[in-house]
Parts: C-alpha cells; sequence; structure tokens
C-alpha cells in the first residue's frame, strides 16, 4: 500500500495534503504519529464520563489534525460532534460519537494497513 | 559580520502532531520554544520574553485557551513588542474578529499551506525586526543630535572666546559651576520647579552667555586698561545682541535650548537689585538660568587673569562677591556659593582635564564601535544579566520563592520552589486552583492575601506562619512577604512577592517547650501557674459571664503513699487526672495546683449545682486496686466572691476545708460563714494545714 493508497482508503484528501504540505516524506511521517496522538482517548474516556467540556477539546483537537492532515472523513465527523460539544453542552445525539468511531476505525485501520506495507 | 542568532518561535498548540507539523516548516530557520496548553504558553513567554520573537498560538487549548494567553499578554502588555499569529480550525468570523482586537497580527486557518504560514511567520518576524531595529536607530539619532548640539555650542563659544583672548576654559568653567549651583539649588528648594533635564539644558546653554561679545569690536573687547564710558557703553550691548541673535536664529526656534540660551544671553548681567543691564530687571523677574550663570560668570571672571586684571584666589573671589562688589544676587543663590565653596577649585581642576574635544572625540569612536548595541538593546542585556544572577541565587538558595500578580491572577514560583510542591512554576488564578488549595489551604490564601492588601505602602512586609501541605504531610511555613505597585500615580496594589521558609522542626520544638512549661510532667493536666493565666484570660474576655472554681483533693492519700509507696501514689494521681479529664466540658480548665490538689474552672449560665455534681460523681467513687477513690472538694463562684482570682481561689479553699473538717468525702460550696476558716492547702508546700486534717 502506498501514502495515496492510504489515503484513498480511508476516505482523504492525498491531493490536498500534497499541496499545503508539499513533501511527501513530511506527509507519511505525520500520518504514521496519527495513531500514537492520545486525543481520541480522551475523547472516549471524556464521553464516557460526561466531561463534555474536555471532550470538546478533545474532539476539537482530533478535528484540527485531520484538517492539517487532509483526513476529510473522519474531519467532517469530529467537526461535528465537537460543534455538538461546543462549550461543555452535554452530547445529546450519541450517533454523532458512533460515526467519529467508524471513522476513526476506518483511518486507523488504513494507516495500520500502510505500516504494515512500509515495514514500520 | 557576526553570525546572527536564530530568532525564536514559540510554538502553543495542545496537539503533539500540530506542533510537530509547524516544527517542521520552521525548525530550520528558527529556534523553536513548545508549549502544550494556554499556561505552558504564558509561562514560557514571561520566562523568555527577551528571546521570543513571535507566537502562534491555538484558540482551543486546556487550562487556558488562546483567547486568554492574548488577554494576559495584554494585561503584562506583552503583545506590543511580541506578535502573534493565530492559527486555528475555528475560522468564523466572530473569533477572528475577538483575536485580532487582542491584538494578533495575523490569523491562518487550518488546514493551512505549508508556503503560507511559512511566508507570514518570515513576514511577520522580518516585520518586527524592522520595527525594533527602527526604535533602537531613532534613540541612536537623538542621542546623536544632542551630541552634535554640545559640540556646535562647544565651537561657537570657543570662537567668541579666541577672539575674547580668554583661556579657552571660560565655558567649560561656567558650565561646570553651573551645574553644581543648580543641582545644590534644588536641594534646597522647589522655588523653580528645576528638573534634572533643565540642569542639563540650562548648564548647556550656559555656553553661549557671550555669544554677543561677536559684535564687539575688537579694540574694545580686547583694551588692557579701563573702558571709558563711551567703550563701556559699547561693552554692555553684548547681553542684547546675543538675546538677538538667537531670536534670529534661522530654525530651532521652537527648542527650549535656544529660548534658554537667549534668557542667558540677554540677562546675565542683570542684578538681584535692580541695577544691572540691559533691562535693569529686579529680584526673581531675572529668568533663575540667568541668575545662576551670572554668579558662575563673576566667579569665574574674578579667580582667572584677565587682560586687565590677574587672578584672584578663590578665597578672595568668594569674599569679594558676598562683600557685595561684583553687585548684589540672590541670596539663595549666594548660599549656593558658600555652601559649595569648598568643592569649587577641585571641581573646575577636574573639569580642565577633560579636554572636551578629545573626550568628545572618544565618545563618538566608542558609539561607532556599538552601533549595533543601542541603548535599549542594552537595557534588555541588563535586565536578562539581572534575571539570570536572581535565577541562579534563587535555585542556589533552595527557597521556596514566589511572585503573585493580581492582574490576571498569577502565581510564579522559582523553579525549586514548583518542584518542591509539585506545581507548574506558574499557577494561574491559584485561589481556583485545586492543586494549589490542596497544598496551601483557601482559608489561609485569603487572610495572607486580606493581610497584603491591608500592608500600607510604607510597610509593606508581611509576615504569616501556617501550615503548607508538601508530599502528603503538613508542615509549618513562614511566609514573608511585601506588597508590589504600580509606577502609577497614585500607585495601584499590584501583587506580592516572597518566600515560604520552613520553620517546622523549630515550630514543632517550641510547641514541645510550651506544652512542657504549660503542663504538669506527672498527669499531663495544666500547672497551676499555667491554669492561672488562662483562668484570668478567660475571665478578661468574658467578664461579665458566671465562673466558677473548684478545688478538691484526695481523702487519705497519704496513707495511699504510706502503705503502697510513692509509685502507686504516682499512678493514683494519674488515675485522677484521666477521670478529670473525662468529666470536664471542652471549654473548661483542669490543673494540678500540687501534691494532690486540683483545680476545676468552668462557666456556666444557669444552674450550677448538677454541673458540680454531675463532676464530683464522676471523679469520686470507686477503687484504684485496693485504694478507696474518696474526694473532699470545695466550690467557689464569682457570683459569691467576685472576679478576682485570689479571691476565688482562697474562698473555694475555705469550702475544701470547710470539707475536710467536717469528715472528708463530699462537694460543698462557700458561704459566708466560712469567711474566716483556715486554708485547706495554704501554704501550698507547707503540708502543716493539710497534716493536721489528713491524719
Amino acid at each position: 500500500m502506498t501514502l495515496q493508497e492510504c489515503y484513498a482508503a480511508m476516505g482523504g484528501d492525498y491531493e490536498g495534503v500534497m499541496g499545503r504540505l508539499r513533501s511527501e516524506r513530511m506527509v507519511q511521517k505525520f500520518v504514521l504519529k496519527f495513531l500514537a496522538d492520545g486525543s481520541y482517548d480522551l475523547l472516549l474516556s471524556s464521553a464516557a464520563a460526561a466531561d463534555w467540556q474536555e471532550a470538546f477539546r478533545a474532539a476539537h483537537t482530533i478535528k484540527g489534525v485531520c484538517q492539517n492532515l487532509g483526513f476529510n472523513r473522519l474531519y467532517e465527523s469530529s467537526s461535528e460532534l465537537s460543534e455538538a460539544m461546543r462549550d461543555g453542552k452535554p452530547l445529546a445525539d450519541p450517533a454523532l460519537l458512533e460515526r467519529v468511531k467508524e471513522d476513526y476505525a476506518a483511518t486507523a485501520g488504513a494507516i495500520r494497513a500502510l505500516q504494515e506495507a512500509l515495514g514500520v | 559580520m557576526e553570525q546572527k542568532r536564530k530568532q525564536t518561535i514559540l510554538i502553543a498548540d495542545d496537539s503533539e502532531i500540530n506542533r510537530s507539523i509547524l516544527v517542521d516548516i520552521l525548525g530550520d530557520e528558527y529556534d523553536i520554544l513548545e508549549a502544550e496548553d494556554g499556561v505552558q504558553a504564558v509561562a514560557a513567554i514571561r520566562k523568555h520574553l527577551a528571546e521570543i520573537d513571535l507566537v502562534l498560538l491555538d484558540i482551543v487549548m486546556p487550562e487556558m485557551d488562546g483567547f486568554e494567553v492574548l488577554t494576559v499578554m495584554n494585561q503584562q502588555n506583552w503583545i506590543e513588542d511580541l506578535p502573534v499569529i493565530m492559527i486555528s480550525a475555528e475560522s468564523a468570523p466572530a473569533h477572528m474578529e475577538r483575536a485580532y482586537n487582542l491584538g494578533v497580527t495575523d490569523f491562518i486557518s487550518r488546514p493551512f499551506n505549508a508556503l503560507v504560514v511559512h511566508r507570514r511567520v518570515v513576514n511577520t518576524t522580518l516585520l518586527y525586526a524592522k520595527q525594533k531595529k527602527l526604535v533602537n536607530l531613532v534613540a541612536e539619532q537623538i542621542y546623536e543630535k544632542e551630541q552634535q548640539n554640545g559640540l556646535m555650542i562647544d565651537i561657537l563659544s570657543h570662537i567668541v572666546e579666541f577672539r575674547n583672548g580668554e583661556s579657552g576654559q571660560h565655558v567649560l568653567h561656567i558650565r561646570t559651576l553651573t551645574e553644581l549651583f543648580l543641582q545644590h539649588l534644588i536641594l534646597k528648594t522647589d522655588r523653580y520647579q528645576i528638573t534634572r533635564a533643565d540642569i542639563s539644558l540650562i548648564s548647556t546653554a550656559s555656553a553661549l552667555h557671550d555669544i554677543g561679545k561677536i559684535a564687539i569690536p575688537s579694540e574694545v573687547l580686547n583694551k588692557p586698561g579701563r573702558l571709558t564710558d563711551e567703550e563701556f557703553k559699547i561693552m554692555k550691548t553684548h547681553s542684547a545682541v546675543g538675546a538677538d541673535m538667537m531670536d534670529s536664529v534661522p530654525v530651532h526656534q521652537g527648542e527650549r535650548l535656544v529660548a534658554v540660551a537667549r534668557s542667558i544671553c540677554r540677562w546675565h548681567h542683570e542684578r538681584w537689585d535692580g541695577r544691572g543691564y540691559p533691562d535693569g530687571l529686579k529680584g526673581d523677574e531675572i529668568p533663575i538660568e540667568a541668575q545662576i550663570v551670572a554668579l558662575a560668570d563673576v566667579y569665574d571672571a574674578l579667580t582667572s587673569p584677565r587682560c586687565y586684571k590677574p587672578a584672584f584666589t578663590h578665597a578672595k573671589a568668594v569674599e569679594m562677591i558676598l562683600g557685595g562688589q561684583c553687585g548684589t544676587f540672590n541670596p539663595l543663590i549666594l548660599e549656593c556659593l558658600t555652601e559649595t565653596a569648598d568643592r569649587l577649585p577641585e571641581m573646575l581642576r577636574s573639569a580642565q582635564t577633560q579636554a572636551s574635544h578629545m573626550e568628545l572625540r572618544s565618545v563618538a569612536e566608542e558609539m561607532h564601535r556599538h552601533e549595533e548595541l543601542s541603548a535599549s538593546e542594552r537595557t534588555l542585556q541588563l535586565l536578562e544579566h539581572e534575571r539570570m544572577k536572581y535565577n541562579f541565587f534563587a535555585a542556589m538558595t533552595q527557597e521556596l520563592q514566589f511572585e503573585y500578580t493580581d492582574s490576571p491572577p498569577m502565581l510564579i514560583l522559582s523553579a525549586w520552589g514548583a518542584e518542591k510542591l509539585g506545581l507548574g512554576e506558574t499557577v494561574m488564578d491559584p485561589l481556583h486552583n485545586e492543586r494549589a488549595l490542596a497544598i496551601f489551604s483557601g482559608a489561609d490564601m485569603h487572610r495572607l492575601s486580606q493581610a497584603l492588601r491591608a500592608a500600607p505602602r510604607e510597610n509593606p512586609v508581611v509576615t504569616y506562619v501556617c501550615k503548607i501541605r508538601l508530599g502528603g504531610a503538613e508542615r509549618w511555613h513562614r511566609i514573608i512577604a511585601r506588597t508590589t505597585w504600580s509606577s502609577d500615580e497614585p500607585p495601584k496594589y499590584t501583587g506580592f512577592i516572597g518566600k515560604a521558609v520552613d520553620i517546622h522542626d523549630s515550630h514543632e520544638k517550641l510547641a514541645t517547650l510550651e506544652q512542657e512549661a504549660s503542663h504538669d510532667a506527672l498527669t499531663g493536666l495544666l500547672n497551676h501557674a499555667y491554669a492561672q493565666k488562662r483562668i484570668l484570660a478567660q475571665i478578661e474576655a468574658g467578664p461579665s459571664s458566671h465562673y466558677a472554681l473548684a478545688i478538691l483533693d484526695l481523702d487519705h492519700f497519704k496513707s495511699a503513699n504510706d502503705n503502697f509507696g510513692h509509685s502507686f501514689g504516682d499512678q493514683v494521681l494519674k488515675h485522677m487526672a484521666e477521670r478529670l479529664h473525662f468529666s470536664i466540658r471542652g471549654g473548661d480548665t483542669a490543673a494540678r495546683v500540687g501534691g494532690d490538689e486540683f483545680l476545676i474552672f468552668l462557666e456556666y449560665t444557669s444552674d450550677l449545682e448538677p454541673v458540680i455534681d454531675r463532676i464530683y460523681q464522676a471523679i469520686s467513687g470507686g477503687k484504684f486496686d485496693d485504694f478507696t477513690i474518696s474526694v473532699s472538694m470545695g466550690v467557689a463562684t464569682t457570683e459569691m466572691v467576685g472576679y478576682s482570682y485570689d479571691t476565688l481561689f482562697h474562698a473555694a479553699d475555705q469550702a475544701l476545708y470547710t470539707v475536710k473538717r467536717g469528715g472528708r468525702g463530699r462537694c460543698c460550696f462557700y458561704d459566708q460563714s466560712m469567711a474566716d476558716t483556715l486554708s485547706a492547702i495554704s501554704p501550698i508546700d507547707g503540708g502543716e494545714a493539710r497534716g493536721e486534717h489528713d491524719e
């Protein structure tokens, strides 16, 4: 699997990110770093604890990272989720979180496949 | 050209990936500092203010968000010199507007383009670097201009002197004397409202006092003998001519220097009594700068050789001036002369050695060599040096040092202190910070800040002793702090600085000593002396309450000692003390008076008898081993005998004596009939009275 195929698998915008960050080496480095980012775990735990302020921040961070890296599908769902919890508002529609979970799984799966292909 | 240092950028973003992307884009050209939340960002700016050239700031962050960071930057005036570019996924116009209102230079939306970020960062740092350089350049030019002014004036006045055939030192002397007299004058009076800047200006302008002499024909100017009336008339025109010259200076008419020089030129031959020239001004109609230069001029003319006279000595010159031989002067200024007279000759000699041109040239060379090192940069370097020194010593002393700013509420700890407390070096809003409150109780924090707020500016140091929780254990600390004030007029309270010193060990020792001094070693009850002190304090605090004092002793205690030995006797006393301790109420006092006598002191509101009866039942009766506990007790109240401790004690003692004499083993209240009885226990260590009724 190539980086481009990885982006295709997760529903990301490869052309876009290459246009912005310009270096395949750099993009790949950050894509591989994505799995180590703690924001997703923080989102799940704070949502479970009904700490909506913290959950908002975590979702917002995921959104920002995805935006930078062009992970469009996860960007859209995390963006919608964070807006729903802005200012610590309790999450009224659990389906928003479920969608983020699905998209995160798809994104993470694609990145893991890339890791395997690269042997890292 | 030396290697330029890299500029430094602070990146504040809670996402590690986002920070890394920015580091990748900018790391080659800039030194990078990172902060993962707003508090860290504020701490980093505070610590590295002089080095940081740009801040890249995220909005949504834990602890403090980007807007709060900007608010602090505004309150601390950091935003004026430190550009901020906001980078955020929040692209709503309201957010951008708020960011711009808070002073950000630029706003970059996510997802960002590496080229755009790079370009904007480069542009912003260049722009600000230029601005910094411009500020420095202007400062340098102002300095240079002042130097040039001085140079031009020196050249002009030397031309005059050259023509006069004077030594060339006259101008230098006038300047030195003028400065000295003025400095002395402002110590004596504020009548003339002269600032330090004025002194420098007047001294500089004083060099021009005789500029009008350029227009005097040289045969008059340099005539060796006495001038005729006609010639003197011509000579006298130099002051008005000098003033006219200043009036007709084609440029710089608005400048203070020109105005002051004009006034000196025109009026430095006026005299206090109105008998000078050209206008015959009197007293303080003569501007102070002209009065001062007039005296300086006369003194220097007297002490220098002239074509028409030899030089007089310093003492002779002063004598002649005070004697009124050179016209009258403002008495205040004459005082300046007499009070500085001792220093004058020496001052003038050292002024001579300062050969002014050489001086100027070397200053110019020095300036040239350090062209890049402008005043503001020097100040920053000095500050940085002081900060380094401070940090070093703070780290060495292992003290908990702190600084608190009131607005925004921010506590800054020394590195050592922060580590010791397990807090960050910067704690925002400590009064509402759970981790800070777990270490330093809210009540203590509140009381300390009240005390500091109440501290007057003349006496701003507050000492406060309290417990601080360190690593799970509470330790006593003494906090010494002083308030800080703004430079506004009137000054405003801005916060405080101070340190906390661990005094736990000495405090504990003191507490132990106090415990030992106030308590009976055997029974652990209060001793008599301390109990008396406490009782007196209690009566003083509530002088209208009712109190009762009971004295009790153990019946047949001597036989316990005799039959079972002294250590058994001690056991009995300890047992009694315990029973006493558990039978009284919280606010009551129980003490060992001595031997087997104890006292109880209590406050009561209504019916006393049931209270006393309950206590008596609780301490009397039963056995300790084979020894039967029987107690005799006498009680006196303030209602009966008044509030004197001695009277109260004596009355209870008499009641006890009555019980002892009447067969022991009961409790009795004092009444008038006992007024003449003997004492049961006095003298306490005499033993005779006791021996009499115990056996």
